[in-house]
């Protein structure tokens, strides 16, 4: 079996690894400011934000283009399902019907 | 390795038996579309012509989705791997993040304990466990294994049974592409408890789609996610809401958790 890319594997782990674990292992991480702490805690709402909207507004080509089709409304949908049933289950899987029957039906393409 | 100090599962069991029934729900969400996007990774890992070893060993020990797509289509591009490290670690900065806002609360645990669970520490981890934390305000470590398996395991198998698969499954045309966005939003609301965390939201959006056309995603992505904050603290508190007024108080209540979140944690938004 070719294991050529193993190795790659653990480099990617070396990139990825240490900014999982810093802040983690850090000493005195839980005495920081409360102005710092404040910025931590937005920091949450704000990377999951940016990862939707990055992943359903922007192609992956390179450079990337302005996605508007189908995918912005569907995660639009999935945010108000999610907001009314305050479950996220049925806001993701009223956003795959949407997008699945809108390519099935002709009304928008595949990605 | 349990820790030395209480934590949220010994103060308030109940409480967090109930929180934990919403992860679970919450991580079966996660699994139903990781399960189906490591497919897809397996079968781009397939068309650059990794061996199945190697297709788990990068979900297993790099375990990083996005920087794993990118890396496979690096590879068949024939890239170095230098170029793949350095793309790896843009994609994953936001990590420190995600990172810096958990250890408040797992400061609780062991030394060695924190090193095993960095490694699990994705987006999906993140959103679910520190929606679980604060819902308990406090630490709970079967909580935050809960979630790390809600994607580590459907990613890794995905990963492998679309190697071997090849492309039986299509994910585009079924719609599961768009369920990782979705899923993103979903967890980003149930965060917002607040005109900061709205504020905060929006302007990573604003910044990370812009610049992201400009730059790259990657870098759109860390961008939104850095400046996001920034515009939240810019927004002036609501008097005696959920804001930030009471985030410095310390681990136990880092997240500020105010009535309005209390409110959407009751009724089981993550």
């Amino acid at each position: 079996m070719n294991l050529g890319l193993v190795p790659l594997a653990f480099i990617m782990w070396l990139a990825t690894y240490p900014s999982r674990a810093l802040p983690m292992l850090a000493p005195g991480i839980e005495r920081l400011p409360p102005r710092a702490v404040a910025y931590l805690r937005l920091s949450g709402p704000s990377a999951l934000a940016a990862l939707a909207a990055v992943n359903c507004l922007l192609t992956s080509d390179k450079p990337p283009r302005l996605l508007l089709g189908i995918e912005p409304i569907a995660v639009a949908l999935s945010a108000v399902v999610v907001w009314r049933t305050r479950r996220l289950l049925p806001g993701v899987v009223a956003a795959v019907v949407l997008v699945a029957v809108a390519r099935a039906t002709g009304v928008a393409g595949v990605v | 390795m349990s820790g030395e100090v209480a934590t949220a599962a010994d103060e308030r069991p109940e409480a967090v038996d109930v929180s934990r029934r919403t992860l679970i729900g919450d991580g079966v969400a996660i699994a139903s579309y990781a399960f189906p996007v490591g497919l897809v990774f397996g079968l781009a890992a397939l068309q650059a012509h990794y061996s199945l070893l190697d297709v788990v060993a990068n979900s297993v020990v790099a375990f990083a989705g996005g920087a794993q797509f990118a890396a496979a289509g690096m590879v068949k591009d024939g890239a170095s791997w230098l170029a793949i490290a350095g793309v790896t670690l843009l994609v994953n900065a936001r990590h420190l993040l995600y990172s810096a806002a958990t250890a408040p609360y797992t400061a609780v645990r062991s030394r060695k304990e924190r090193v095993v669970m960095a490694h699990f520490l994705t987006d999906e981890t993140f959103a679910l466990a520190l929606a679980h934390f604060r819902r308990i305000r406090g630490f709970d470590a079967r909580g935050y294994w809960i979630a790390a398996m809600a994607i580590f395991i459907p990613w890794t198998t995905g990963s492998a049974v679309g190697y071997v698969a090849g492309g039986a499954v299509d994910v585009n045309r079924l719609g599961l592409d768009v369920a990782f966005p979705a899923a993103m939003a979903g967890l980003s609301l149930g965060m917002v408890s607040g005109r900061r965390d709205v504020a905060a939201a929006l302007g990573a959006v604003a910044v990370a789609v812009p610049l992201g056309l400009a730059a790259g995603a990657s870098v759109g992505l860390v961008a939104g996610a850095v400046v996001g904050p920034m515009v939240g603290l810019a927004m002036p508190e609501a008097r005696g809401g959920a804001g930030t007024a009471d985030a410095g108080r310390g681990a136990g209540s880092a997240d500020g958790a105010g009535a309005a979140h209390e409110r959407a944690s009751e009724a089981g938004l993550p």
